[in-house]
């Protein structure tokens, strides 16, 4: 008998520190329950380099540069559904503490007045990345079909909320599993 | 120590290849690499393009915020962070020694964090380049297709992540970003019920890291010679041992060694770190590139890690651990072992080690006791120093007296492993890439290099093009959001204030 067709999803990590995704991991073993009716496209488990068409992209992290901007169009242009998992991708979080300083001032402080330097120099190369002036969260940028809060958000959430969306009931999360820390 | 192939004479006559993102890595790298019309390697870079300016926008915050705003640098170790930071503030509350209680507590999750993130990147993001091969079928080198040939390897992978992240929820709260470390010591101890459920899961978790270092020796010396020579590059190592110079994650002394083993330095007094390592910057990386002071910038770039530390000591605490260690360093005959695909092995004997300290501290009532502060004469100056799952993690703050952090110096560990990182993938490059056709499978040696490391990369990367540059932020409707200057001498300026 054939298999039914698999829901395809990517996942990424934008101006993100990787733990909406350790949450992610952290449904355990369910995870072999997920693989019998997922399969991924890119993501920072695959050596996928670029998202292609899928039915569900997970956007952690918000966009504090160029080149998050174009990932992130990435996914909306090939993700039926787009998610904001976790704190940063829905407002910014707290990479966006940086907003309140001029990126110039964060530059001087690391790479001109920090403890023990030989040398005091802004890297400037054409392959590094152009940052913005201020961090944002993602729907800024694009449209979002539904925000996941919580930093991370529990593994708890994110289960029900895969679930529920790949069921096709429009997801609902429990008052313990929807929290914002 | 040479800086080979870092630059290339004439770059603009070359044609560049590009890894982006270099996966199953944290965070996004991405490599560079200049080949001529013969395919010939010029000049290869890891590029860590991270940038967030934690120093700069934690001034001003009071310090007993650190512990929880700092550890969102990274969501794999952020009990490093957190307990980093802790030690730091725990100096300037002038906690000197912690209540036996306090520190038991500390060591456990922190034990519990370095046996997850070893899992984790043993299992789900390096074991498919080892169990199928480097230039394996794309689609299946990843832990979904681990999970379909060995399904045994990927559920033992799952079941070693969970536990450490459970000793972490435990003494944490949660399982990512918890707040167990305050200022002087812990808020929270184990319960007997927590306590017992660890314990019912305990023996298999260090029968399962015994399964997973026989694993990796079994891999790596079924094709020694490969292993062994890969990416092959000598450095002096760095890490944290204990008095006795037993390896110690948790709390010591600096010791540096050179590439041959001999000690540069032993025992130091860490809060006197930039005394002994210093910082370079160079164009082509936001991360810093730091050495060893006394032998310079040329000479003195060393690695950390499991194999630095592994190699760094002179004994394991734990008999399980140390039995391995012994065997894994007699590999090396009489000298320092310096393959980077022996991090792998050094990693799953740290795995080892934490499962058996786990089990140690879990036996001890201590854990249950609730003397869990102390206070003493306040500071306005603390270092933090820990050995994070990817090596030795410096935390420095200074605060004003209204307890406001005026400054923070932090050195990630994997910081101190670029320029070793660097060299891996240029070794890689010559050995694999040289004059040959570029394929995936070839890149993906490069990769496997970088995974070795296990680095900690953050932010996306991308080539610029000509500066100066303009650039502009539009939302989904075409509205202005920000827009940016980056002028040639690298000055960026929001046009938008």
């Amino acid at each position: 008998m054939a298999e039914a067709k698999k829901v395809r999803i990517a996942t990424c990590s934008l101006a993100g520190c990787f733990g909406c995704h350790m949450s992610f991991l952290d449904i355990d073993e369910k995870l072999f329950d997920l693989l019998a009716w997922v399969e991924f496209d890119r993501t920072p488990l695959t050596d996928i380099k670029h998202c292609g068409p899928c039915d569900v992209g997970l956007i952690e992290g918000g966009v504090c540069n160029a080149e998050n901007v174009h990932v992130l169009k990435e996914f909306r242009k090939n993700c039926k559904v787009l998610v904001a998992v976790g704190a940063c991708a829905v407002t910014g979080g707290i990479p966006a503490m940086r907003n309140s300083v001029e990126l110039r001032a964060c530059f001087d402080e690391v790479y001109h007045y920090g403890v023990g330097l030989k040398n005091g120099m802004i890297p400037n190369d054409p392959e590094l990345p152009l940052p913005f002036d201020k961090v944002h969260p993602i729907y800024e940028v694009v449209k979002v079909d539904y925000c996941l809060p919580g930093c991370p958000p529990p593994a708890s959430a994110i289960w029900q909320f895969l679930t529920d969306l790949l069921a096709g009931r429009e997801p609902k999360l429990a008052y313990e599993s929807l929290h914002y820390d | 120590m040479s800086f080979e192939l870092e630059t290339a004479k004439e770059p603009e006559k070359l044609k560049r290849v590009v890894i982006e993102p270099v996966s199953r890595v944290e965070g996004h790298g991405k490599v560079t690499i200049l080949l001529d019309d013969e395919n010939r390697v010029h000049q290869v870079r890891l590029h860590i393009v991270e940038f967030r300016g934690f120093e700069k926008f934690i001034q001003g915050r009071p310090y007993w915020e650190a512990p929880v705003m700092v550890q969102r640098l990274c969501g794999i170790c952020p009990v490093s962070h957190h307990l980093a930071a802790a030690k730091a503030i725990d100096q300037l509350v002038g906690a000197k020694h912690l209540t036996p209680t306090a520190e038991k507590l500390r060591r456990l999750m922190h034990y519990g964090q370095v046996l997850q993130s070893h899992a984790l990147h043993f299992f789900h993001l390096a074991s498919p380049d080892l169990l199928f091969g480097f230039d394996s079928d794309v689609a299946k080198r990843n832990i979904v297709g681990v999970a379909a040939a060995y399904p045994e390897i990927a559920k033992q992978g799952v079941f070693l992540r969970k536990f450490g992240q459970e000793v972490i929820r435990m003494t944490a709260g949660k399982r990512v970003h918890g707040t167990g470390a305050i200022p002087g010591g812990m808020n929270k101890n184990l319960s007997r019920e927590e306590r017992d459920a660890l314990l019912k899961d305990i023996y298999p978790v260090v029968a399962a890291s015994r399964e997973a270092v026989a694993l990796i020796k079994k891999v790596y010396t079924g094709n020694l010679a490969f292993h062994s020579t890969f990416g092959y590059f000598k450095s002096n190592t760095l890490g944290l041992v204990g008095p006795d110079g037993a390896l110690d994650l948790y709390h010591g002394g600096l010791r540096a060694k050179d590439a041959s083993g001999e000690t540069v330095f032993d025992h130091v007094d860490y809060s006197r770190y930039s005394d002994y390592i210093n910082e370079e910057v160079k164009n082509w990386s936001y991360m810093k590139f730091p050495f060893i002071l006394s032998l310079g910038s040329e000479e003195g770039w060393y690695k950390v890690g499991p194999l630095a530390r592994v190699v760094n000591c002179d004994s394991i605490s734990t008999p399980l651990a140390e039995v391995e260690r012994r065997e894994f360093v007699a590999y090396g005959g009489g000298f320092p072992i310096h393959s980077p695909l022996a991090y792998h092995w050094a990693r799953m004997i740290e795995m080892l080690h934490c499962a058996e300290s786990i089990k140690d501290i879990l036996h001890d009532d201590d854990v249950l006791g609730d003397d869990l502060v102390v206070q003493g004469e306040r500071a306005l100056e603390g270092v933090g120093v820990i050995e994070a799952p990817r090596g030795t993690l410096f935390h420095h703050y200074r605060i004003d007296e209204n307890d406001l952090i005026t400054m923070a110096n932090l050195i990630v560990s994997t910081t101190s492993n670029n320029n070793a990182m660097n060299e891996a993938v240029r070794q890689v490059a010559k050995q694999y890439l040289d004059g040959h056709q570029v394929s995936e499978g070839l890149l993906n040696h490069i990769e496997v290099a970088i995974r070795a490391f296990d680095p900690c990369l953050s932010c996306a990367t991308h080539a610029l093009g000509k500066m100066p540059l303009m650039l502009e932020l539009l939302d989904c409707e075409g509205r202005l959001l920000d827009r940016v200057y980056k002028a040639a001498d690298g000055s960026v300026a929001s046009l938008m204030s």
